[in-house]
């Protein structure tokens, strides 16, 4: 089966993020007052074939182990969707 | 490497083997365009299972920014490099003090020894757990710090490194990687050849000269 899957990287919240802090001064010029604690991370779009849901799952989250996100500075997070 | 009284051979990344080398060095650059994070997909090459071996029995490894970066995400040594605060491309001289001699390539050096060389990265911040950091600071594994001299016309620590931290080591010194690169300062033409000394150590080291 194919799923569409959708991974987001963000850098974990105890580090500084000079990226989120350059949009959120950014925005602030801009005149959107009320923003906070902007980061900015990565979307990762992909179609996986698996057997069932979970499968697919476990397979994207080795991926996301192994590559798409480094564990000492990045969070990530998995959608599967058919 | 020559110049140090080395013999020097590219190694293709794609290379099963060290072609006999005693020292590989993983130099700066861009591979794979620093895409997704710098480094991550090199650290994939082939060439690293030799590379890998090679450290493992004590080998000599060093990583010179890209390469450390490699070597970091490669887990050959720990924590990792992110954007430098302050989002700048850091392209400047800096200060840098040697805290670690007995390691394959800073046994030119005395213990506390200040040098002024190049640097030139997006991503060089080292950061890392605070287990890590505090096993790097207890087991005497950082190898460069930077460190502000009274009085200095170069910025203190331009990417904004945990504890300062430039370069670091494995327990055993035979696997380096610093952010800096000292090949760029190597030549009196240059104005200084203080960078030489790392390539010169490295030599005595693998000629077994004790550190």
């Amino acid at each position: 089966m194919k799923f569409r899957v959708h991974v987001r990287v963000t850098p974990r919240p105890v580090l500084l993020d000079p990226q989120g802090q350059a949009v959120h001064h950014a925005l602030h010029s801009l005149g959107f007052a009320g923003v906070e604690q902007v980061r900015i991370g990565k979307a990762i779009e992909m179609e996986v074939e698996a057997a069932d849901r979970d499968k697919a799952m476990a397979e994207v989250r080795r991926m996301c182990e192994q590559l798409l996100a480094n564990p000492v500075t990045e969070d990530f997070f998995v959608a599967v969707e058919e | 490497m020559e110049r140090a009284g080395g013999e020097a051979v590219l190694l293709d990344y794609r290379s099963g083997s060290l072609d006999g080398a005693d020292a590989v060095i993983l130099p700066g650059g861009f591979s794979y365009g620093d895409y997704l994070r710098s480094g991550a997909i090199a650290r994939f090459s082939p060439v690293m299972a030799a590379i890998r071996e090679h450290a493992a029995a004590g080998g000599a490894v060093l990583g010179i920014c890209n390469g450390f970066q490699i070597l970091c995400e490669a887990h050959l040594l720990p924590g990792a490099l992110m954007h430098n605060a302050g989002q700048r491309f850091a392209s400047r001289p800096v200060d840098l003090r040697i805290e670690r001699t007995y390691t394959i390539c800073t046994s030119e050096f005395e213990p506390g020894e200040v040098i002024r060389i190049p640097q030139a990265h997006g991503e060089g911040r080292y950061e890392a757990t605070p287990e890590v950091l505090e096993m790097l600071e207890r087991d005497n594994l950082i190898v460069l710090r930077y460190v502000a001299v009274p009085g200095s016309d170069v910025p203190h620590n331009p990417n904004g490194s945990t504890a300062d931290i430039a370069g670091i080591c494995n327990p055993e010194g035979n696997v380096v990687g610093f952010m800096p690169h000292p090949e760029r300062l190597a030549d009196k033409a240059l104005g200084s050849d203080v960078g030489m000394r790392f390539f010169t150590g490295l030599i005595k080291r693998l000629s077994g000269v004790p550190a």
